[in-house]
């Protein structure tokens, strides 16, 4: 009498093999992908750009001033009231740097003309989001602005403003 | 009986054996000669023995497929001597553009050639993918050297990118700034990348020594694999596809004539006139350089490279993730996927399938060339979503609303060819196609000739020098 062969519901020997090299395999070219990845991995070694900078004395900035500090590619913001703001003076369009127009009181971009106030809030489109800010901390009457840390966000909130 | 034994030949000379050796048949006096010259050559058995006289025909392919080829041996000789002058670091690179423009023999003029051939190269690629397309060329079996072809397309767009930094001058640097800002609005990874790519937060001296890297070595070397490769197939898949007369209902009689010298004089003739070209215009124009590069001072209008300025364009009128990801993404991909929409094989070498398919073309080309510059000059002096809507979230009034505003035209568009003109798949595909096409033309044109300080639009006569 012949017996046919129901498929065998355990794995075979053959089958395991097959399945752990693929495994295993697969496990090795990510392995590989990893490598180059994290070998292409940028290092900061900037340092003015990219560590804390201490740009100077609080009253060396007076209330209702805009100044650019270019190696920190950031301006210092004293707002009337005499709070500070650092905001990276990079576009959030597309990357140009914004300047201050001191006639108009606005950051205008020449890219796409993006226009910003004051404290970079948008006021004329592309710019998706207002000018990123960075951490400013104030020491011992010294301004002190973390370029390591870019803050961005999508509305002006008294929070972020510092006071000496 | 007596035999006459042969005199012995006279010692060949060294000259006469290292002759010998060249030539061993001596030169081919016949038509079974002239293709054993073609198989037993390393360089010559790329082609046929024998091609089909039609395909000899300059209006059929216009040798776009072999300039293309021609264009990256010029750059590939003119970028390995100009690696002798150049070192990828600020500000050393720009000094060493200054010094091959002024104290290097033919410093400037290999320069400009490799600036030239580079430009023209673009323009070459675009135009075979072109040809292709509207002969039909690319339909089974070759749809893969239609991938291959793509995907070599968007490596010449990297190499003339990741190129386009090396002199560091203000033109380059931003540029770049503005070509690369554009990664950053990948969803999910776009940060990430962009830092990858620039080998930190900006454009630095990390981003010179990648780009330079990229454009010596992985680009090319991608470039010249794929390159053989694509030759191999075109023989693979039985060389370039037959023209024929629009509307013939029967292919014509195939004649066949000798590689050597139909095809390969046609050729010599071809490369020299092109290369006398080239050189003759890169000794009247030359390549731009501006001022060192200067990342506290972005010039008054900062514009991408050229074949980058419609991409920009579009950038002016949507939101940067669908006008800079989701449009051109999509667009990339359906141009990957064209041999795969439904296929008509009796068309193939038509030039537009049909007749219909030329008025399609002509349709779709007419409708664009009114419908942009409408659609440009709408939305910079009326349209203004986010004023209108300024509650809604940009992505969603300046990306998905103007969108759909003009997706919608171009479906109903579709339709009507559909019904009313009984167009069948692939001349539809067609119609779309030149619609988007000529639609994309005219917004590169517009970004370069139209716009000047602060993006706005000017007549270009009448355009205001840009300053910063």
């Amino acid at each position: 009498m012949s017996q046919t062969t129901s498929p065998d519901p355990n794995l075979s020997r053959r089958d395991f093999l097959k399945i752990a090299w693929a495994f295993f395999g697969g496990v090795a070219l990510l392995e590989t992908a990893g490598v180059f990845i994290a070998y292409l991995q940028p290092r900061l070694s900037e340092g003015e750009f990219g560590s804390l900078i201490t740009v100077g004395l609080v009253d060396d900035f007076p209330p209702n001033s805009v100044t650019h500090i270019t190696n920190g590619r950031f301006y210092i913001v004293r707002l009337g009231d005499g709070g500070f703001l650092s905001i990276y003076h990079r576009c959030t369009h597309l990357g140009c740097t914004v300047p201050w127009d001191q006639s108009a009181q606005k950051f205008i971009c020449p890219c796409h003309n993006s226009q910003f106030d004051q404290q970079g809030i948008v006021e004329n489109p592309p710019a998706p989001r207002p000018l990123d800010l960075f951490p400013v901390t104030i020491e011992n009457g010294e301004v002190k602005v973390d370029t390591g840390v870019i803050i961005q966000r999508q509305s002006y909130e008294t929070a972020q403003v510092v006071y000496p | 009986m007596t035999e006459q034994t042969p005199q012995p030949d006279p010692e060949p000379s060294m000259l006469d054996r290292m002759r010998g050796r060249l030539v061993p048949e001596g030169m081919p006096t016949d038509d079974r000669g002239r293709m054993r010259m073609v198989v037993d050559s390393l360089i010559l058995h790329i082609h046929p023995t024998k091609v089909d006289s039609s395909t000899l025909k300059w209006t059929y392919t216009w040798g776009l497929g072999g300039l293309a080829g021609l264009l990256m041996a010029i750059l590939g000789l003119t970028g390995a001597v100009l690696l002798n002058n150049y070192t990828p670091a600020a500000p050393q690179a720009y000094l060493d553009i200054l010094e091959l423009n002024s104290n290097v023999w033919f410093g400037e003029l290999i320069r400009n050639l490799h600036h030239w051939s580079a430009n023209l190269l673009i323009v070459v690629a675009v135009l075979h993918l072109i040809r292709v397309f509207v002969t039909g060329a690319y339909r089974p079996p070759r749809e893969l050297n239609w991938l291959i072809g793509v995907a070599m397309l968007l490596l010449v767009l990297g190499a003339n990118f990741t190129g386009y930094l090396l002199p560091w001058d203000q033109l380059a640097y931003w540029a770049i700034t503005v070509g690369t800002s554009i990664i950053s609005y990948v969803p999910v990874i776009g940060q990430w990348l962009s830092i990858l790519v620039l080998g930190g937060p900006e454009v630095g001296a990390n981003t010179l020594l990648n780009f330079y890297s990229m454009h010596i070595s992985f680009i090319p070397l991608l470039i010249f694999g794929l390159m053989s490769y694509h030759f191999w197939r075109v023989r693979k898949d039985g060389g370039l596809t037959l023209p024929k007369a629009v509307d013939r209902a029967e292919a014509p009689k195939p004649e066949r004539v000798t590689t050597i010298p139909h095809l390969v004089r046609r050729e010599l003739i071809f490369a020299i006139a092109w290369i006398a070209a080239l050189l003759v215009f890169s000794m009247l124009v030359p390549a731009p350089l501006e001022g060192i590069a200067n990342p506290d001072v972005s010039p008054n209008p900062a514009k991408a490279p050229w074949y980058f300025m419609g991409l920009q364009e579009l950038l002016l009128h949507f939101h940067p993730l669908v006008g800079a990801i989701v449009l051109p993404g999509l667009a990339i991909i359906g141009i990957f996927l064209l041999p795969f929409f439904d296929i008509n094989l009796a068309s193939v070498g038509v030039y537009f399938r049909s007749q219909r398919g030329r008025s399609l073309t002509l349709l779709g080309m007419g409708f664009a060339l009114i419908a942009t510059p409408t659609w440009v000059v709408l939305d910079e002096y009326i349209l203004n979503w986010n004023a209108w809507l300024p509650t809604w979230d940009m992505l969603i009034s300046n990306g998905l609303i103007p969108l759909a505003i003009i997706l919608l035209p171009l479906i109903l568009l579709d339709e009507w060819m559909h019904k009313t003109f009984q167009a069948d798949t692939e001349e539809r595909v067609l119609f779309i196609a030149a619609f988007l096409f000529t639609a994309f033309i005219v917004l590169t044109i517009i970004g370069i000739f139209f716009r000047g300080p602060g993006m706005s639009l000017y007549w270009p006569w009448n355009m205001p020098a840009a300053h910063g």
